[in-house]
């Protein structure tokens, strides 16, 4: 808003000066963040990157990466924001240890989390083995398991994302709508949820982000074959062992890929209304 | 025949203790009046059912809605209310019509026949043209018209408004309250509007019930309660000097033994009120006539209307109305010294 003086001029906007204290910090991260790229970049073998690109392994792991993350952040939104509404709106014993519970996968070094995951769902796991005896059903070194690895790693970001939202959310809002008749899930499907669209969807993009850059759990739990698991992350450091080139290649893409999806997603949803 | 409305609220919040009976027959509207920190929109929050009582009883069309004895409790959404909050959350994402429509849809209706109703709703506050706009495209007067709209469209058995006007400015209040009269003569179940502003609930509803600190210090009509205030926050309200003491004929002895002459008769327990415009000031000590006088020091003057509100401190505390001609004759200001007098004609005694 323009200020008006007294002589009822409109004043130009003050310049706010920088303090250097701020500044320099700020740069210096920028730069520790983009430095690594900038290597990439610059080691890229640009002169065979037409060949290399077309290979038909590096088209598949990309879909497959493109793919299992979508999945995965799917799953992670049907479950966790329900989870995410549990902890922000219902006063329940133990709340506290459950937060901190959904929160164990963002500490957890990820191949611990794939290790976990076997224990459970492999065939001789806790609830794998009774899906085998009884459905036929195995997860780990399927892409199924690829997705279960990816959520299982990545609904934190989204829990934590939509709670927030949630919080900040004015629960008024809901009691003029229980005032109007309406019962808790439609409260939830009419008024919460349109209320917590951005932030769901910010909670969505970081989840996909971080299913897309799963690595760990994913290579201990699903294995990294290619065509069923092996996405971008596996074929990368399949690729370091062998083919430098090739990697730094296969790190373009997934770098290319996720940075132009991630800006779209951004200026449309991202930004607060 | 029974009441629409009879509630015996009673919340307990930690040292707060909120006690308070209100019975609204259909069609009629109620004040509650109070100070801010009263209770009153506790009070309001407890009927609507987003509160639950301590204690008590809420009772709509012989329907108990609350009833902690007999754990009865009927939650917002099955009660027949519709509320007018302060800032009426119209809900954001929804333009004026759907807000309005929200009630009718989870009421049963179908969608379509929902929007004509709210359409309906819309054109009868006057807003027929705005209907696709989303609350924020709307000014605030406009904003307060869709959320009694979508409050009335459930066609609430009890209808409460939260402060209904405290949002507007002066101009856009004035309109809507006349607005709002209206469309209360209209309404045929009970309604109950929490103020703190006692021009509202004077021009709004037909009795006024006045709480302050949790309880009920005084319900009437507006007549009643202007002409015989019982505390001083209702004498405040009302514009008058309000006192209590003990009456024994014509003369109360108010405060440390001061003894007013009043018009009234009456024995015991006595309130005794007068006009401001009523107390004349002198610069000595007024001779002859059987009235009121007393020697008092100048504490406060300010502007009020086109007169001069002088606060006065002596043996009893009171506000005296002159015109700035007669303040600036007596040069009065802050610390000065003056006679007050107020003639027995002008002061009325009532029972305490």
């Amino acid at each position: 808003m323009p200020i008006v003086d007294k002589a009822g001029e409109v004043a130009p906007p003050r310049r706010q000066r920088i303090p250097l204290g701020l500044l320099v910090p700020a740069g210096l991260g920028l730069l520790f963040l983009t430095f690594p790229l900038v290597g990439l970049l610059v080691r890229a073998p640009w002169t065979t990157l037409p060949q290399r690109l077309t290979e038909p392994g590096v088209l598949t792991a990309l879909l497959l990466s493109l793919q299992c993350a979508t999945l995965a952040t799917v799953v992670c939104v049907l479950f966790g924001v329900p989870l995410a509404w549990l902890l922000a709106r219902v006063e329940f014993p133990g709340r506290r240890l459950v937060r901190a519970l959904v929160t164990v996968p963002l500490v957890l070094p990820p191949v611990v989390g794939g290790v976990a995951l076997l224990l459970v769902f492999g065939r001789r796991g806790l609830l794998g083995e009774w899906l085998d005896t009884t459905f036929g059903i195995t997860f780990p070194f399927t892409t199924t398991g690829v997705v279960i690895a990816e959520a299982f790693v990545a609904m934190p970001f989204l829990i934590i994302a939509v709670e927030g939202a949630l919080r900040g959310a004015d629960s008024r809002f809901e009691e003029a709508a229980a005032t109007l008749g309406a019962g808790r899930w439609t409260t939830f499907t009419h008024v919460t949820l349109p209320l917590v669209a951005p932030g769901v969807a910010a909670g969505a993009v970081l989840c996909w982000a971080r299913a897309l850059g799963e690595f760990g759990a994913t290579i201990t739990f699903a294995g990294n074959y290619p065509g069923t698991t092996q996405t971008m992350p596996l074929a990368v450091y399949l690729a370091l062992e062998t083919d430098l080139d090739a990697a730094i290649v296969l790190s373009l893409i997934l770098l290319t890929v996720s940075v132009a999806i991630l800006a779209g997603l951004r200026d449309r949803w991202i930004t607060s209304p | 025949m029974t009441a629409e409305v009879d509630a015996h609220i009673v919340v307990d919040r930690g040292t707060f203790r909120l006690d308070v009976s209100l019975r609204i027959e259909p069609g009629q509207v109620v004040a509650l009046l109070g100070p801010n920190g009263a209770g009153k929109t506790t009070a309001l929050r407890a009927l609507a059912g987003l509160q639950p009582l301590t204690a008590g009883h809420i009772t709509v069309d012989g329907v108990d809605l609350d009833r902690p004895d007999l754990r009865r409790y009927v939650p917002p959404e099955r009660r027949p209310i519709g509320v007018v909050f302060q800032d009426y959350l119209l809900f954001p994402h929804l333009s004026a019509l759907d807000n309005v429509a929200f009630g009718p849809r989870r009421h049963g209706v179908d969608r379509r026949a929902a929007r004509d109703q709210a359409a309906d709703w819309l054109a009868r506050v006057g807003l027929a043209e705005h209907a696709r706009r989303k609350p924020r495209q709307l000014s605030g007067g406009q904003a307060q018209r869709v959320a009694l709209a979508r409050a009335l469209a459930v066609h609430p058995a009890l209808l409460l408004l939260d402060e209904p006007l405290a949002a507007l400015d002066a101009r856009t209040r004035l309109d809507t309250r006349a607005e709002l009269q209206r469309h209360l003569a209209e309404h045929r179940g009970a309604a109950l509007l929490v103020t703190h502003d006692p021009l509202d609930a004077l021009v709004l509803a037909d009795r006024l019930v006045i709480v302050e600190d949790g309880r009920v210090v005084q319900e009437g009509d507006a007549a009643a309660i202007t002409a015989q205030p019982r505390t001083d926050y209702v004498a405040r309200l009302v514009g008058l000097n309000l006192y209590r003491g003990r009456a024994d004929g014509h003369t109360v002895v108010v405060g440390d033994g001061f003894a007013l002459a009043a018009a009234d008769r009456l024995d015991g327990d006595a309130f005794v009120v007068f006009r401001p415009s009523a107390v004349a000031l002198h610069p000595h000590r007024p001779d002859g006539s059987p009235r009121n006088t007393w020697a008092a020091t100048v504490t406060g003057v300010q502007r009020h209307g086109d007169n001069l509100r002088i606060q006065l401190s002596g043996p009893i505390t009171a506000a005296a109305d002159v015109t700035p001609a007669a303040a600036a004759h007596l040069r009065l200001s802050p610390g000065q010294q003056v006679w007050a007098a107020v003639k027995a004609t002008e002061t009325r005694a009532y029972p305490a």
